[in-house]
């Protein structure tokens, strides 16, 4: 039979703790699915435009960028391929990241009922999330395709990879979401906060324009990760260069141990913050 | 699986909470890093905090009931949430062997606009089931909810009372080994509370159960061990079901007698229980002894029939019996003398108290009446919770 021993030293080592979380991983595929079937349809449900939502931020992103840029209140620097594409394919990829960072938040946030009435794995509550994520992001990249039919954009055989790029993408922001969700459940500046510097860090990211090849913006640019996720990730979709493959993989294989880290450090927070959440 | 394993094992626990809240959620980064470094040591108080559960110890076997009981704050759900492994206690150590089943909220994870059939799926899922299960049990659980007419309706449409029937349909499927069960039970119709405590009778011979509860006439019916919770700390711990619920009444008792109604046409000059003996400031009549009032009151008006009623009540308020009235005429500015005398009571062990109606022998029309005007408790060896010990001679023809 199985013992389970609640206090308070956790005399538990990291490897159990990681043994634990990966367990639970496994044995709440049926919840995080169940979580995530119910959301959605929930969530459509009880709406007539129901999934063009999905489609309606990115569209308004992409057309404010090709109206300043058509009009000539921007210069920007070539982007390569047909600019609507580029702004397109750039807030797509920035909103999916900018959900993934936000999500384990949000997931467990919109959980606090349940976790503070009835023990399960809480790793649902992040697969779920993740469920919910790749169900919307599906719906933005067959726009995408559309609109890249639309602009003649051939498509390149890396787009084999794709899914892959979606992937590191989304697991990029998990980890780091995993990290701050605890922080961000006590004190509701976190997320503020978080929000405020995305939005600062998007316009040092090449998301609605393309890296300059000169100037300070290139250093600062040069100096955030974000960049080579969003240009490889771009590359992969249109077949670019891959100038930036190396600092790209060192990127993703960084944010392995965070996602470990992030998972370990969520399990062991979450009975901490159910205590402040109901005290 | 032997019957005399121990499910559930508790050392003395402890939880502290905070006052505050910003010095809460400062205290919850705090303990978030000590968290990971796995301090040893702050078992102290920390500023405005205090402790929510003090050092709770016992032992539940598979097939025992552990009644908790205590006023509103007293740290029992507190208590709840560590065995359901929620929060981390602060001190001590539980042990739970088997599966853990919780009867602390019903209906988890519903979603209102979608309909009970699917969420039948969403609890399920929450509560551990796996889709199989669920599939297997779907039918049952419809029938036990007895809502199959409207198992396609959103839920949001739903009453209360079908969303908890519901709720409690998808976690009587569950077949834990320790239950713990919180206030749940009280939402739903009678019939619907009936079939959960029968449910929840033929699961007991099977499990632990950790059953919080106000009713006390429901803990005495069902559990076999008590702890009484009061701020936290364990004033009664035992197997003596009756001691750890006279004890809970006593924290309540008010000895204030409070006047309901008064139309000022008469007023009592004193309420006195004849007894030989009393304990604990409460007169003391023997089981199968008498019951004497001696009643003084001066009356304002002339010429009135006046109708006395006496009710004797529980420790709960609740009325259990009632004298058989009298009527009297009265004399203007006069003061009045009644004795009355019940004899044989056998109204079981406990605490009960009197309230006093004066009607008008008339019309009926109420004139006085005063509630818990005066307590009384009743001697016996043997511990009941039915309200009456009824005298009884058998016969035992071969």
């Amino acid at each position: 039979m199985e013992t389970r021993i609640y206090k308070k030293e956790n005399s538990l080592s990291f490897f159990k703790l990681l043994k634990g979380s990966a367990t639970d991983i496994c044995k709440s595929r049926f919840l995080a699915r169940q979580l995530a079937e119910r959301d959605i349809k929930a969530q459509y449900r009880q709406s007539y435009l129901g999934i063009i939502w999905a489609f309606i931020m990115p569209i308004t992103t992409a057309i404010v960028w090709i109206f300043l840029s058509s009009s000539g209140t921007v210069q920007l620097s070539d982007t390569g391929i047909s600019y609507p594409v580029y702004v397109f394919s750039g807030t797509l990829i920035w909103s999916i990241f900018k959900e993934a960072l936000m999500m384990p938040t949000s997931s467990t946030n919109s959980a606090r009922g349940l976790l503070s009435k009835i023990n399960f794995p809480k790793e649902a509550l992040i697969l779920s999330g993740i469920y919910k994520m790749l169900f919307n992001s599906l719906f933005k990249i067959v726009l995408l395709f559309v609109l890249m039919l639309i602009y003649k954009i051939s498509f390149s055989f890396t787009l084999l990879l794709f899914p892959l790029g979606l992937l590191s993408l989304i697991l990029l922001g998990v980890s780091v979401g995993l990290i701050v969700t605890p922080f961000s459940m006590l004190y509701n500046d976190v997320g503020k906060i978080i929000n405020l510097g995305l939005s600062f860090f998007m316009y040092v990211t090449p998301v609605v324009y393309a890296l300059p090849d000169t100037g300070l913006m290139k250093t600062i640019m040069e100096l955030n990760p974000l960049t080579y996720v969003i240009g490889i990730t771009r590359d992969i979709l249109f077949g670019g260069t891959f100038t930036y493959l190396m600092p790209y993989l060192g990127v993703v294989l960084i944010s392995l141990p965070i996602l470990v880290l992030g998972l370990v450090w969520y399990r062991l927070s979450i009975p901490v913050i159910v205590e402040r959440l109901s005290a | 699986m032997e019957n005399d394993e121990v499910l559930v094992k508790v050392e003395g626990l402890s939880k502290k909470f905070c006052k505050d809240l910003k010095t809460s959620l400062w205290y919850g980064v705090k303990d978030l890093i000590s968290g990971v470094k796995s301090s040893k040591n702050e078992r102290a108080l920390r500023p405005k905090e205090f402790w929510a559960v003090k050092d709770i110890n016992f032992e539940l076997k598979r097939g025992e009931c552990l009644g908790l009981i205590g006023h509103n704050g007293a740290g029992k759900s507190t208590l709840l949430k560590i065995l359901n492994g929620l929060i981390n206690p602060d001190a001590g150590q539980v042990t739970i062997k088997g599966r853990v089943g919780a009867l602390i909220e019903l209906g988890a994870g519903f979603n209102p606009i979608l309909s009970g059939r699917e969420n039948i799926y969403n609890n399920g899922a929450i509560l551990g089931f796996t889709r199989k299960e669920i599939d297997d049990k779907l039918e049952d659980i419809i029938d036990f909810a007895e809502i199959r007419e409207f198992i396609d309706m959103p839920v949001q449409n739903y009453s209360s009372g079908m969303k908890v029937r519901l709720g409690f349909a998808v976690a009587a499927q569950m077949e834990p080994d320790v239950l713990i069960i919180d206030e749940v039970l009280a939402v739903g119709d009678l019939g619907f509370t009936l079939k959960c405590f029968k449910t929840i009778d033929t699961i007991l011979p099977n499990t632990a159960v950790v059953f919080v509860s106000h009713s006390m006439p429901m803990v005495s019916r069902i559990c076999n061990k008590i702890i009484l919770m009061e701020n936290g700390e364990p004033k009664y711990v035992g197997e003596d079901i009756g001691e750890g619920i006279d004890k809970y009444y006593s924290r309540f008792t008010n000895n204030n007698s409070n006047v309901v109604f008064d139309d000022n046409s008469l007023t009592l000059d004193s309420f006195k229980i004849k007894t030989e003996s009393v304990i604990n400031g409460f007169p003391v009549i023997n089981w199968g002894g008498n019951l004497k009032l001696d009643i003084n009151f001066t009356t304002k008006i002339k010429k009135e029939t006046f109708c006395i009623v006496i009710i004797i009540s529980d420790k709960e308020q609740r009325p259990i019996a009632m004298l058989q009235e009298s009527q009297f005429n009265s004399i203007e500015n006069e003061s009045m003398r009644v004795l009355v005398d019940v004899s044989d009571l056998q109204l079981s062990k406990g605490l009960y108290n009197f309230n006093l109606v004066m009607k008008s022998g008339m019309t009926n029309e109420p004139r006085l009446r005063i509630n818990n005007i005066g307590e009384f408790q009743v001697i016996h060896e043997k511990e009941v919770w039915q309200p009456f010990l009824l005298r009884a001679t058998y016969d035992f023809i071969s």
